[in-house]
């Protein structure tokens, strides 16, 4: 059998084994009446710029973006002018809240370094929502992320989308009904983790040994709940067939009165099966474009779809093939340098990478500080991709930040641009964002205004800050 | 206005200071006497009446009585006092009142939570591994600069032309010595009167002094008494006979960099630099804003890295994006440098200048503090960082405002050569642009 037929008996008829309401997001978004922003250059994140532009929110929801749009009477009007308007900023790649301010060692929750496969363990049971690094985010304009685990692991665990929303609970902010997505590394950093321990993996073979046996393991656990699937089901058959008077041998009776035995539930194995049915987008660390394309052939070889990779300092090496194949690359705008794996990175990666036709380049953060201001991460490269020569206005450098992100963190129909029927995630700048002097001066999530730099909130949204001198008066 | 009390406290403390030896001593009363003269800045007036005052002395409890202050001390108590004019009063109902109650053997402002080592100042271990220290002042990294390195060429197409070369340490409070080099290329490139020493304190360096940043003052003292007097070095010596020659050249006004944040713990650096001759410059600074006025009046110049904003530690708490501003307007002298003393992306010390500005600092002092204001703390004012004769002509043309993040070096002249903007990460993006 080739691999595809294998793949796609395995898939079949396969019940959802993950429990889908467990931990589940409580997320309730803020009252929001109507409001219409006005007379702004808007970015819509699709594409399009609208210069003396306008956006109307109802319901939470944008629902309309054009010029002299009709507002409701009852609707707040926001007079815009000479300020720019952008969907709300989106991060994929973060560790605010399991990497929090302050770094103490108590709270240091990003690598369950214990094993270096560890798809069991979901990172927001690592989260502390009082994490002050949130609130500065979303003063950056950022009103969505992706927390991840780190990279100490060949498999990380499970990461988790949410909402840059006050609580008291990491429920309380996951995005709703976003899935969970995998956090994989590949390179020098599980092999250096584990190697130093005298444990596999310690080479970047045996690095991709241990994905390849943990994906087996888990094609191996998928059929042993076929099985149990289709021994069920005639078991039931067989008790309709008796309920309905129809006669069995004596022999039979005695076997089926028991059902049959589900296996035990594996929690590695649940998750690695969930990204073998395609419910959980695949995140992958890795930064040589050599790796990146044996990282591929991985995808292919279980029948997974990897949706990014991040860091990818060389992914400008196989731009068209990332292309091709319709994976994102979560990029800095100049990192490089730190270890021999990014000895090659360039300042031009992210407009390399955005060059080819479905192109998916996302600048991200993996940085509590770059996370405050990714619109100018964006500049930068913006920038460098335009001295080279290419061809990037800011209603296609937006997409950085917004569409495409959110195309990787599969949310891409709900927000991530200012189109009709997505949610009001929505930042107002007080100039072009892509700017070092730019600041966002309103930043809301699904209507509701989060953050206003006119109104500052007397206190900090995080239990930490308050009552520490941080915003006392300055002398 | 100094008191009774203030006055005490002084003469008390000279008298200490002349009947023994020992400059840290001297720096702990100095410290005691300024406490407390300035405890008396916010004296109050007050008059407590009808409360049932537990006097905790010999005239026992005053059942109904009355509690004048005047100028922040007890000035009478007894029953039935008269009422000032100009003195607010507060009627106490019958209330208790007693003197304010003794705390206990307490590590109250020294430990802030005792689980996480670097925020615990109140143990200190003298065990062996720890206490066979070596510090060596006489390491001085410029000797290991190589002009060939692939970091060169992208600074200098970057327009960045000098940089302050920075040694560090793990296992010493003291790293050694650094010098600040220029970028064009050459060998013997260390320019020179910018040899600084560098010093890291703070509660991330307390696995390097026993468990506590009080012990960091200790041994920063202890080396400076051997260098000092050579026969004060005995078995368990910190430093080498050439690290006491290298330490002792910094205490006639020598430049020593403090890698340092806390607010309480600037204030420590300033009063101990006094002392003992040498040149204070902070470097980090997270919470120099709280003690401007204090830096001002000293003189000590900030490195601060504008970017600061995250309780990234307890002894950043206070860190705030205004940082750069607020200094800047209290009269200190700042330079900027990125925190991680980031070297592969030197450029993005333009992105640090540019955020300052966007939040106060005006523009001409954020170029300035990229380059006059680093050359003049670092003694490299007569040659680098100005644009005026006699300077080198290390010149750089943008192709917009240098401070924003879209700006990109158009031309950069070293020594007044024109310098090509090649280098590696350019040749690869022409290689991938194809």
């Amino acid at each position: 059998m080739t691999c595809l037929v294998r793949i796609a008996v395995l898939l079949t008829a396969l019940p959802t084994l993950a429990c889908a309401d467990s931990y589940s997001s409580t997320y309730q978004p803020a009252s929001a009446s109507p409001i219409l922003i006005r007379a702004a250059t808007v970015l819509t994140g699709a594409g399009a710029r609208i210069d003396n532009g306008d956006v109307l929110i109802l319901n939470g929801k944008i629902a309309a973006v054009g010029s002299n749009l009709i507002a409701p009477r009852e609707a707040r009007i926001i007079d815009a002018q000479g300020r720019w308007v952008t969907p709300g900023l989106i991060d994929v790649h973060s560790h605010l809240g399991v990497w929090a301010s302050p770094d103490v060692s108590a709270a240091a929750d990003g690598n369950e370094a214990t094993a270096p496969v560890t798809p069991n363990v979901w990172v927001e049971h690592s989260i502390w929502p009082q994490d002050p690094g949130f609130e500065a985010a979303l003063e950056g304009g950022v009103t969505t992320l992706q927390i991840l685990p780190g990279s100490a692991n060949l498999i990380g665990g499970r990461g988790v989308t949410i909402k840059n929303v006050p609580s008291v609970t990491y429920q309380g902010m996951k995005f709703p009904a976003a899935p969970h997505g995998l956090k994989m590394a590949c390179g020098e950093t599980p092999k250096r983790v584990y190697g130093e321990k005298g444990a596999a993996p310690s080479t970047r073979m045996g690095s991709v040994a241990g994905y390849r046996e943990a994906f087996l393991g888990a094609q191996n656990y998928m059929r042993q709940w076929q099985k149990y699937q289709r021994e069920l089901a005639a078991h039931q058959k067989k008790q309709a067939n008796r309920s309905a008077g129809k006669r069995t041998s004596k022999d039979q009776d005695a076997e089926e009165t028991q059902p049959p035995e589900p296996p035990e539930r594996d929690l590695r194995f649940e998750t690695l099966a969930g990204v073998l049915k395609g419910e959980i987008p695949v995140h992958i660390h890795c930064y040589r474009a050599d790796e990146m394309a044996t990282m591929l052939d991985l995808a292919g070889e279980f029948g997974f779809k990897v949706a990014a990779f991040h860091h990818g300092v060389e992914a400008y090496k196989i731009a068209d093939q990332l292309a091709a194949k319709g994976v994102c690359g979560a990029l800095w705008a100049d990192h490089w340098g730190y270890k021999m794996e990014s000895f090659d990175g360039i300042q031009e990666n992210v407009a390399l990478v955005d060059r080819p036709e479905n192109g998916c380049a996302i600048v991200h953060s993996d940085s509590e500080e770059s996370i405050q201001r990714l619109n100018q991460e964006a500049a930068k490269a913006m920038a460098r991709g335009i001295k080279a020569g290419l061809r990037i206005p800011p209603e296609r450098a937006i997409r950085w930040l917004t569409a495409n992100a959110a195309k990787a963190l599969a949310i891409a129909d709900r927000t991530g641009t200012l189109e009709p029927g997505k949610m009001a995630d929505v930042v107002i700048w007080n100039r072009d964002p892509f700017s070092v002097y730019a600041l966002a001066d309103q930043v809301f999530i699904d209507g509701a205004l989060m953050f206003d730099r006119a109104h500052p909130p007397a206190e900090p949204r995080s239990d930490f800050l308050l009552g520490q001198p941080q915003r006392e008066a300055a002398p | 206005m100094r008191t009774l009390a203030g006055e005490a406290s002084f003469g008390l403390a000279s008298r200490w200071v002349a009947a023994r030896r020992g400059s840290f001593r001297m720096f702990l009363a100095v410290l005691a006497a300024v406490a407390m003269s300035l405890a008396d800045a916010t004296a109050q007036d007050v008059f407590i009446h009808d409360a049932r005052v537990h006097t905790a002395s010999s005239r026992g409890t005053i059942v109904q009585g009355d509690v004048l202050v005047r100028d922040g001390k007890i000035a009478a108590v007894g029953a039935d006092l008269t009422a000032p004019a100009d003195v607010s009063s507060i009627d106490a109902k019958g209330r208790p009142l007693t003197p304010g109650l003794f705390a206990g053997l307490t590590a109250i402002g020294l430990a802030e939570v005792p689980a996480e080592a670097p925020t615990v100042d109140a143990n200190v271990s003298f065990l062996p591994p720890l206490w066979s220290l070596q510090w060596r002042p006489e390491f001085d990294v410029v000797l290991a600069f190589n002009p060939r390195s692939v970091l060169v060429p992208i600074a200098q197409s970057e327009g960045l032309t000098w940089t302050m070369l920075t040694p560090r340490s793990a296992s010493a409070l003291l790293a050694g010595q650094g010098t600040a080099v220029t970028l064009d290329g050459r060998y013997d490139a260390a320019i020179s009167g910018s040899r600084t020493l560098f010093v890291q304190l703070g509660g991330s360096a307390n696995g390097l002094s026993g468990g506590s940043r009080a012990a960091q003052f200790m041994l920063l003292d202890q080396a400076i008494r051997e260098a000092r007097s050579p026969a004060a070095a005995g078995e368990g010596a910190l430093l080498q006979p050439a690290g006491r020659e290298a330490l002792a050249r910094y205490l006639a006004g020598g430049r020593v960099a403090f890698q340092v944040d806390r607010a309480a713990d600037l204030r420590q650096v300033i009063a101990f630099a006094q002392l003992n001759g040498m040149s204070p410059v902070i470097v980090g600074g997270a919470e120099a804003w709280v003690v401007a006025q204090d830096l001002a009046r000293a003189n000590v110049p900030v490195l601060l890295d504008p970017l600061d904003n995250l309780p990234a530690t307890f002894d950043q708490i206070a860190a705030r994006l205004d940082n750069a501003a607020l200094l800047h307007k209290a009269g200190v002298k700042i330079a900027f440098s990125q925190r991680s003393q980031e070297s592969h992306y030197a450029q993005k010390i333009r992105q640090l200048a540019g955020t300052a500005v966007a939040h106060g600092l005006p523009w001409d002092a954020a170029l300035a503090a990229l380059t006059a204001t680093p050359a003049e703390i670092f003694g490299v004012a007569a040659t680098q960082g100005s644009i005026a004769p006699g300077q080198v002509a290390d010149l750089v043309l943008w192709d917009s405002d240098p401070l924003e993040v879209t700006t990109i070096a158009d031309q950069v002249w070293l020594g007044g050569r024109n310098v090509e903007r090649r280098s590696r990460q350019l040749e690869l993006r022409d290689r991938y642009l194809r």
